[in-house]
C-alpha cells in the first residue's frame, strides 16, 4: 500500500442540475505506483478529463465528486480544504495539458513562470527561483536557458512551449504527474521527443505519470498498464502488452481492430478499415444494464438486464464484460 | 485619418492641458482669486488680459490655467477610484460566477439605470460642496461599464489553458484574478478608463455649473461658466474660453482613448 502513489476508489462524477444528478464517471477504480507509467484511455467525452480534474480537486460546478475516495500517498483527498488542496496541486499532484500555445500566460516570461513555482510551493526568493528556474530549463533541454528565460511564449514553437509547461509541471518534484494527451497538438516528429522527455525525467525524479490519450500507439508505447474507459466506466484495466495483444472486452477489440496498420492494406488487399458500429449514448441515457451492449456484437439479454461489474481475469488484470474472450 | 493620428493629436492636446496645469503659477499672469480688480472688469480679449477678464476683474486665462489643476487632478482621481472599484468587481464577479456575479451584475444594472450625474448629484446634496465629497460622488458611481468590461473579458479568458494551468499548480484565486487575468484584459480596460477620464471631467464641470462642486472663488472650469452666463449677451469670452478649454480636454481624452485602442487592440482597423 505504501507503494502506491494514487489509490483511486470507486469514483463517480455527476453532473447536477438541479435536483437532477446525472453521473458522468462511475465506479473507476485504479492504483498507480511509484515510478509507474499509467494510461487511461477512451475516446472523447467518456471521463478522462473528468477523471484528472477530479484528481487535482478541479472539478467546476455542476461537475463534482459524487462518491469514493482518491487517495494521493495514503491520505484521502475529499475532506481537504481548499487551502491544503491548492498546496497540493504543482506540489504533490501536477498537469500538463494538450495546448501548449495557450496554456501559458502571454504576458509573464517563461522564466517568471517556471520561477514562480519555487516562490509559491518552496517559499524562495524571486532571485533564486531564478537560479532554479535556469536548471529546470536545463533539465527540459532547453538550449541556452539563461537566455530563453527572459523569453515571452510567442516567442517560442510549440515544442518549446510544451518543454517549459514539463519544466513548470516538474519544477517541484511532484509524486504525480497528469498528463492530459500532452502530444495532441504538436507535430509528430516532435510528440516522440516530448514523451520520452517526460518519462525521462520522470523515471529520474520517480514520479508516477498518469497519461491521458486516446492515441493507442502512444499508450502502448510508453504504459505499463492500462484503463480503457467506456461512456464513463472503466471497462478493461491491464497490462499494456496484453490489453493490446489480447483485449478482452468486445470494446477494447473494437478499438484495436480500428487502428490502421501500414502495410496491412497491401497484405490483405482492398479492405475497409474496421469501424465499431453505432456511437456512444448520450450522457443522460446511459443504457441500464452494460453500457457498451447497444453497440457490442455479443451482447445478450444477460447484458442488458442489469450493470454489469469489474471480474477479475485469470492472466492478471480485470474486465467489466460477461462474455469477455 | 492615418493610423496613430488620434494618438498622437489626443496625447498632445493632454499634454498642454497637463503643462498648462503643472506649471500654472510660472505661466498665469495674474493670481486666479485675488486678482479681483472692478477696475478691469469685463475686458475682451487683448494685451493685457489675453483671454479677457471676468464680472470681478479676474484675468480668465489664469484662471483656466489654475481651473486646469482641479478639471485633472478630479478627471484623474475620480477615474482610478471607478476603475479601481470597478475592475475589482467585474473580475471577481467574472472568476467567481455564481451568487457573488448575480449581486455584481444586479449592482451594475442599478448603476446603469440611474444617470451617472442624478447620482452624484444626490450624493453632492448629502455630502455637501467641496473637493472631497466631489471625489467621493464621482468616484463612486461611474464604474458600471470598466465593471462590465472586465468581467467580460475575464469570461473569455477564464477558460483559457494558462488560468486552468496557474489553478493546476496550486495558485490561489487572488493570485490568477491580479496576476494572470488582469494583464492579460488591460488593454480594454485601459481604453474605458482613458475616455473615463473625459467624461469625469465633464461630470465636475456639471457639478461645479451647478454650484455643488468646486467652491468658489476657486477656479473650476464648470465654476467660470456658470458665473459667465449671466454676462454671455455682454462678454462672451468669459463663457467661451473656459468652455474651450473643457471641450479641449474632453476631446483630447477621446482621442487618446480611441489611439490607445488602436494601439492595444490587436485586431481593430489601426493594425491593418
Amino acid at each position: 500500500m505504501t507503494k502506491a502513489v494514487l489509490d483511486v476508489r470507486n469514483l463517480a462524477i455527476s453532473l447536477s442540475d438541479g435536483a437532477v444528478r446525472v453521473p458522468a464517471v462511475e465506479g473507476v477504480d485504479f492504483t498507480i505506483n511509484r515510478g509507474e507509467v499509467f494510461g487511461l484511455v477512451g475516446e472523447s467525452g467518456c471521463g478522462k478529463s473528468l477523471c484528472a480534474l477530479a484528481l487535482a480537486g478541479l472539478l467546476k460546478a455542476p461537475m463534482a465528486v459524487s462518491g469514493g475516495q482518491i487517495l494521493l500517498e495514503g491520505r484521502d483527498l475529499a475532506p481537504l480544504p481548499p487551502r491544503e488542496m491548492r498546496r497540493l496541486r504543482g506540489d504533490k499532484v501536477s498537469m500538463i495539458f494538450q495546448e501548449p500555445m495557450t496554456a501559458l500566460n502571454p504576458l509573464m516570461t517563461v522564466g517568471d513562470q517556471i520561477g514562480e513555482m519555487f516562490v509559491l510551493h518552496r517559499g524562495l526568493t524571486p532571485r533564486a527561483a531564478r537560479l532554479k528556474a535556469i536548471e529546470a530549463l536545463e533539465q527540459v533541454q532547453v538550449s541556452s536557458p539563461e537566455r530563453r528565460i527572459n523569453a515571452y511564449p510567442h516567442q517560442l514553437s510549440g515544442g518549446m512551449r510544451q518543454r517549459v509547461m514539463i519544466a513548470i509541471a516538474l519544477a517541484c518534484d511532484p509524486a504525480l504527474l497528469i498528463a492530459d494527451e500532452p502530444t495532441t497538438a504538436l507535430d509528430v516528429t516532435i510528440q516522440a521527443e516530448i514523451v520520452e522527455l517526460v518519462l525521462e525525467l520522470c523515471r529520474a525524479k520517480g514520479t508516477a505519470v498518469m497519461m491521458i490519450s486516446h492515441d493507442l500507439g502512444l499508450v502502448a508505447r510508453v504504459c505499463n498498464r492500462v484503463a480503457v474507459m467506456y461512456a464513463g466506466q472503466i471497462v478493461e484495466q491491464r497490462s499494456a502488452e496484453e490489453i493490446f495483444t489480447a483485449p478482452a472486452h468486445p470494446y477494447t477489440r473494437g478499438l484495436i481492430n480500428a487502428l490502421p496498420r501500414l502495410g496491412r492494406r497491401l497484405e490483405r488487399g482492398q479492405e475497409r478499415l474496421t469501424e465499431i458500429g453505432g456511437v456512444v449514448p448520450a450522457i443522460r441515457d446511459f443504457p441500464q444494464g452494460c453500457r457498451f451492449a447497444p453497440r457490442c456484437t455479443r451482447a445478450t439479454a444477460e447484458c442488458r438486464a442489469a450493470p454489469v461489474a469489474m471480474t477479475d481475469l485469470n492472466e492478471g488484470g480485470r474486465v467489466r464484460c460477461l462474455h469477455h474472450v | 485619418m492615418k493610423a496613430g493620428a488620434n494618438l498622437y493629436v489626443g496625447g498632445g492636446i493632454i499634454l498642454l492641458i497637463f503643462l498648462l496645469a503643472v506649471f500654472a503659477p510660472l505661466i498665469a499672469p495674474y493670481d486666479p482669486v485675488t486678482s479681483a480688480n472692478l477696475m478691469y472688469a469685463e475686458e475682451p480679449p487683448g494685451a493685457q488680459f489675453w483671454l479677457g477678464t471676468d464680472e470681478q476683474g479676474r484675468d480668465i486665462f489664469s484662471r483656466i490655467a489654475y481651473g486646469a489643476r482641479i478639471s485633472l487632478f478630479i478627471g484623474l482621481a475620480v477615474q482610478v477610484m471607478n476603475t479601481a472599484i470597478g475592475v475589482s468587481l467585474g473580475l471577481s464577479a467574472g472568476y467567481i460566477g455564481g451568487w457573488w456575479d448575480e449581486i455584481v451584475q444586479g449592482l451594475t444594472n442599478l448603476m446603469l439605470s440611474i444617470p451617472t450625474i442624478v447620482f452624484a448629484l444626490a450624493l453632492m446634496a448629502i455630502l455637501g460642496p467641496g473637493l472631497p465629497s466631489l471625489l467621493i460622488a464621482l468616484g463612486m458611481t461611474d464604474w458600471a461599464y470598466s465593471c462590465r468590461i472586465s468581467r467580460a473579458q475575464v469570461l473569455t479568458q477564464k477558460s483559457l489553458n494558462y488560468v486552468q494551468s496557474a489553478r493546476t499548480m496550486g495558485f490561489g484565486p487572488l493570485h490568477v484574478m491580479f496576476r494572470e487575468l488582469l494583464p492579460n484584459i488591460s488593454g480594454p480596460l485601459i481604453v474605458v478608463a482613458t475616455m473615463g477620464v473625459g467624461s469625469a471631467i465633464m461630470a465636475e464641470a456639471s457639478l461645479s455649473f451647478l454650484g455643488l462642486g468646486v467652491v468658489p472663488p476657486n477656479p473650476s472650469w464648470g465654476g467660470m461658466l456658470s458665473s459667465a452666463r449671466e454676462q454671455l449677451m455682454v462678454a462672451p469670452w468669459v463663457a467661451v474660453f473656459p468652455g474651450l478649454a473643457l471641450f479641449a480636454a474632453v476631446l483630447g481624452f477621446n482621442l487618446l482613448g480611441d489611439g490607445l485602442r488602436d494601439l492595444l487592440d490587436p485586431h481593430g482597423k489601426g493594425r491593418k
